[in-house]
């Protein structure tokens, strides 16, 4: 071994601080007047008076409970989901179908899904347009509460509708990994029915490698806020919604009682993590016995109809949504029942026009340089790890991870006071360093199993060959991570593009974006903008995704061995 | 590794000098041809709620106008909500930047302009000595120079008149309640057809003052900050009433419309047969843009409706000062304000007092055709005024309590 440090070993560490620094720093600036002291603001003695206020508010627990019960449910359903799926239909033909209209979800901003959802399914919505008034018996819509009712069921349903696409994503992204396909043969030679032998065999492997993608996915879902505020209950909301308002109080007392409930949403993030890691332990055991068992479950038609139901569940109605916001882009007049617009016009696009070239410019750029600064830290990383033989310890991947963790609202206003004192703040570098910090994780996410999982002893064949370390990563792991690479450089992509409160907080406003212009014009709760937006925000992504799926086989068109079995 | 990252952040938070950002002096807002010089080649950013495209597109105008004559380049933040900037603003003095802040102009009024005044988050007194000032109509129209009772004192400037307007479609309902008792039976017969946005909506805030102005037993003392003693006692009549009314607003009370663009889109899918606005042309506008039918109409309450002004603001360490006050004096001067009077603009009625103007730019009002759905102003009538701001407060807290958590 060289005896000096090579600039490769420090990657990790410059990662970890570019990460970890900013969200700690923040965290405290939220945590801290959470307990009183905010000197600026008048608040120099530490005391629990904005803890009393909060948990004196009425409704909070509820609110509290309310995002502990969506998120975990969510998520809870929104994995059964990818499992019961993959597992009925992979290697199928109607896979390729399925894989097919669930994919371009993944590019639809959480708020416009939302949005196209509310619309579908509203009493005065596009279901009930179409019914009524022939099977309603009135050109009236019913005074139902749809959405925001009060056990938040549409809530979970617009979450599961977006998480399903990320969680197929990634365990597709870690199928090949797995050797699926041998131990299925073997399985169905043992009896076993399709569904079994899944869960039973691949299961196991990769649940290992998608549980970062699911514990993000929880986080998220617990602390979201557009799709609970369009979907979610509103008497009272859940705890992120609640915070926001309060965020937007100009009175500096609810400032600090809204400290101290992002505190809360931290403790809740951390609650549902812990909840649900108890959850995967009974499931290992009970599954432990199952597999004893040896149930094969040979005819599980039932069970592969579900799946397909399920899938079916998962993308049409946001797809058909999306649909009702496309419409609405182009509608003139259009009132209930009529089941499409009396008249078309391109007014609602017109009116976007003018800017819409420089904010796409500048969303670009932003998303292309996080993503870009992402991939080089986190190969650096995996690179590193893979030459010195050692794999990211526990408290380095919790660094790692804390800001997909650590709820958005906790630290970015202790962050951007952070950015001010330092004078980096309202411009795009700014900007592109804030997404560096969400990009990140969601590229190392979908970058490290795939990694983990590539045979070592490819790169000891080539080192008895003669190459050296630099060749291996250039000529042979580079190029076999291509897919997972692209996947990556996608997901962060869709990452970068749909980021708000970041963007407009480091951002100063001075750095407006295709979402920042999106999200103010939403506040004004108008369909056709919301659409011509939505689409819009929309279209980005869907052209990475579709840039990562379309690629490697047209790189690949030589290997048969390193195109992904679809 | 862990020790590394708090040097690193302990260095982050002490070494760096918040004095980096000099004080620079303040511009004298009485010598305009001064401030006309120093605004040129300045760079304005205008944060203002961003949820109205035809607000966004006259302000877009009154930039290019201003860039063409003063050289003052106005660049609107969109904003989904103003306290966003208010945040912004007392972030940047928490952290120490007293000069060039992200924010020079902010569209602002009520309680956010109480906050920052009381703060010193503002910077002034600048407003009254514009030289569109003369023709603001102090007299006519009180409410611009008092934001919800604050007396403004120069710190912020009006731009448009803001006034609480009903509006009904005469296809469905010909003749609609015209009183908030009258309401309040209407919504008990005809259940889950009204709702109003949930406080702290702006909007939903003012409904439920100009409730309490109707029903109060003294109305006087909505004018005085909140007398502790009495509040219970006061309040007691409009709690009655919305109690008896909530069950019979839409989805029976235990969901509301978010903001107050909400209720126009509730009206055009038949959900709700009454809807409110503070822009008085709201309906023709809506008409015009095929977002209502074309028979809905306007109106107001028999005692009057609630009205203010919308002001503009410049915080205290704005870089632009000189930019944003020529900006906020084109936004008053005549031909801005006639401009953005055109319903087929944005329809918000004026500040300027119209007798005294020169013929010439009285001519340009009265050009204008106000749309099938607006009220004249003589309809319109005497606006009632704000009530101090900390009722709006009160308010919000209890609504919060009693109807917030109905689930």
């Amino acid at each position: 071994m060289k005896p000096f440090v090579s600039p490769l070993s420090l990657v990790p560490r410059i990662t970890m601080a570019l990460l970890a620094f900013p969200v700690l720093a923040g965290l405290a600036g939220t945590v801290i007047p959470g307990l009183g002291w905010m000197p600026a603001l008048g608040g120099t003695r530490f005391d629990l008076a904005p803890w009393a206020a909060l948990v004196s508010t009425p409704g909070i627990w509820r609110s509290a409970g309310l995002s502990l019960a969506t998120g975990l449910g969510a998520t809870a359903i929104s994995l059964g989901a990818v499992i019961l799926i993959v597992a009925s239909w992979h290697g199928t033909r109607a896979f390729r179908l399925i894989r097919h209209t669930i994919s371009p979800i993944l590019s639809v901003p959480h708020a416009a899904a939302a949005f196209g959802l509310a619309f579908l399914i509203a009493p005065s919505g596009w279901i009930m347009r179409a019914l009524s008034p022939w099977v309603t018996g009135s050109d009236r819509p019913p005074d139902w509460l749809l959405p925001g009712d009060p056990w938040g069921l549409s809530l979970v349903a617009g979450l599961v509708a977006k998480e399903i696409p990320f969680l197929l994503l990634m365990t597709l992204a870690a199928l090949p990994q797995a050797d699926a396909d041998r131990s299925l043969r073997v399985a169905a030679m043992l009896g076993y029915g399709r569904v079994s032998a899944w869960t039973k065999c691949v299961l196991p492997r990769i649940y290992g490698q998608i549980r970062l993608p699911v514990y993000a996915v929880l986080a998220y879902s617990l602390a979201n806020v557009e799709t609970a505020i369009i979907l979610g209950p509103s008497t009272p909301p859940t705890l992120a919604v609640q915070l926001t308002t309060w965020m937007r109080d100009p009175d500096l007392a609810v400032w600090l009682m809204a400290s101290a409930g992002a505190t809360l949403q931290v403790l809740i993030v951390f609650l549902g993590l812990g909840i649900w890691t108890t959850g995967e332990r009974l499931a290992r055991r009970v599954g432990y016995a199952w597999i004893l068992h040896g149930g094969r479950l040979p005819n599980d038609a039932v069970l592969r109809a579900a799946g397909g139901l399920l899938a079916l569940f998962a993308s049409v109605p946001v797809l058909l949504g999306i649909a009702g916001l496309a419409t609405w882009s182009f509608a003139g007049f259009w009132a209930f029942p009529e089941i499409l617009p009396d008249r078309f016009t391109l007014q609602n696009w017109q009116r976007a026009a003018p800017g819409l070239f420089s904010l796409s410019a500048t969303t670009l750029t932003i998303a292309f340089l996080s993503v870009a600064l992402a991939l080089v830290l986190v190969l650096g990383c995996l690179e590193n790890g893979t030459r010195r033989r050692q794999r990211a310890g526990r408290w380095a991947l919790l660094l790692l991870y804390l800001p997909l963790i650590v709820p958005q609202i906790a630290f970015l206003f202790g962050l951007q006071i952070l950015g001010l004192r330092i004078g980096l703040d309202g411009s795009l570098f700014a900007v592109v360093l804030a997404h560096l910090i969400f990009v990140l994780p969601y590229i190392y996410l979908s970058l490290a199993d795939p990694w983990a999982s590539l045979d070592p002893r490819l790169g000891v064949a080539a080192a008895t060959l003669g190459a050296s370390e630099n060749r291996i990563f250039w000529r042979l792991r580079l190029p076999m991570m291509l897919a997972p690479i692209l996947t990556a450089a996608a997901v962060g992509f869709a990452v970068s593009i749909a980021l708000y409160l970041p963007t407009l907080l480091i951002g100063a406003g001075r750095v407006p974006t295709l979402t920042t212009e999106a999200v103010a014009l939403a506040a004004g709760g108008d369909r056709r903008l919301i659409g011509v937006y939505g689409l819009l925000q929309a279209a980005l992504p869907f052209i990475g995704f579709a840039l990562a799926l379309l690629l490697p086989p047209l790189v690949w068109r030589n290997r048969r061995r390193m195109r992904i079995a679809a | 590794m862990l020790r590394t990252l708090f040097t690193t952040l302990a260095s982050g938070l002490l070494f760096v000098s918040p004095s980096a950002w000099a004080e620079s002096p303040d511009p004298d807002p009485s010598d305009w041809p001064a401030i006309v010089e120093a605004a040129d080649g300045q760079e304005v950013f205008f944060h203002a709620w961003g949820g109205d495209p035809r607000r966004n597109d006259y302000i877009a105008w009154a930039a290019r106008e201003v860039e063409d004559r003063y050289g003052v380049s106005v660049t609107q933040v969109k904003l989904a909500d103003t306290g966003e900037a208010v945040a912004r603003v007392a972030a940047e003095k928490a952290a120490g930047r007293v000069a060039d802040g992200a924010v020079d102009l902010i569209w602002i009024n009520g309680p956010n302009f109480a906050s920052m005044k009381s703060q010193d988050l503002l910077f002034g007194p600048w407003a009254e000595e514009l030289p569109s000032w003369r023709y603001v109509d102090v007299d006519g129209k009180p409410t611009v120079r008092n934001d919800f009772t604050v007396p403004t004192e120069g710190y912020e400037a009006p731009w448009g008149m803001a006034q609480i307007v009903f509006y009904h479609d005469t296809a469905r309902l010909p003749d609609p309640p015209r009183s908030i008792a009258a309401l309040g039976e209407w919504v008990e017969t005809n259940p889950g057809r009204f709702s109003y946005p949930a406080p702290p909506d702006f909007l939903g805030l003012t409904f439920l003052k100009q409730a309490a102005i109707a029903l109060i037993p003294e109305p006087d003392a909505l004018q005085q900050p909140v007398d502790d003693a009495r509040y219970a006692e006061l309040t007691a009549p409009l709690w009655t009433w919305l109690d008896d009314v909530t069950p019979g607003l839409w989805r029976g009370g235990r969901a509301y419309p978010q903001t107050g663009t909400t209720l126009k889109q509730l009206m055009s899918d038949g959900e709700i047969e009454i809807a409110f606005s503070f822009n008085q042309s709201e309906a023709s506008a809506a008409i015009a843009n095929g977002e209502l039918p074309d028979t809905v109409r306007s109106y107001v309450l028999k005692d009057g409706t609630i009205g203010n002004a919308n002001f503009v603001a410049i915080p205290f360490n704005s870089g632009a000062k000189e930019g944003a006050m020529v900006f906020a004096n084109f936004l008053m001067s005549p031909e801005a304000q006639a401009h953005g009077q055109d319903p087929a603009v944005l329809g918000n009625f004026t500040v300027l007092a119209l007798d005294k103007l020169d013929a010439d730019d009285r001519a340009r009002f009265d050009a204008l055709d106000l749309g099938v759905a607006t009220l004249s102003p003589e309809e319109l009538g005497q606006s009632l005024p704000e009530p101090h701001p900390s009722w709006m407060d009160r308010l919000a807290v209890d609504w919060s309590a009693r109807y917030g958590v109905r689930n």
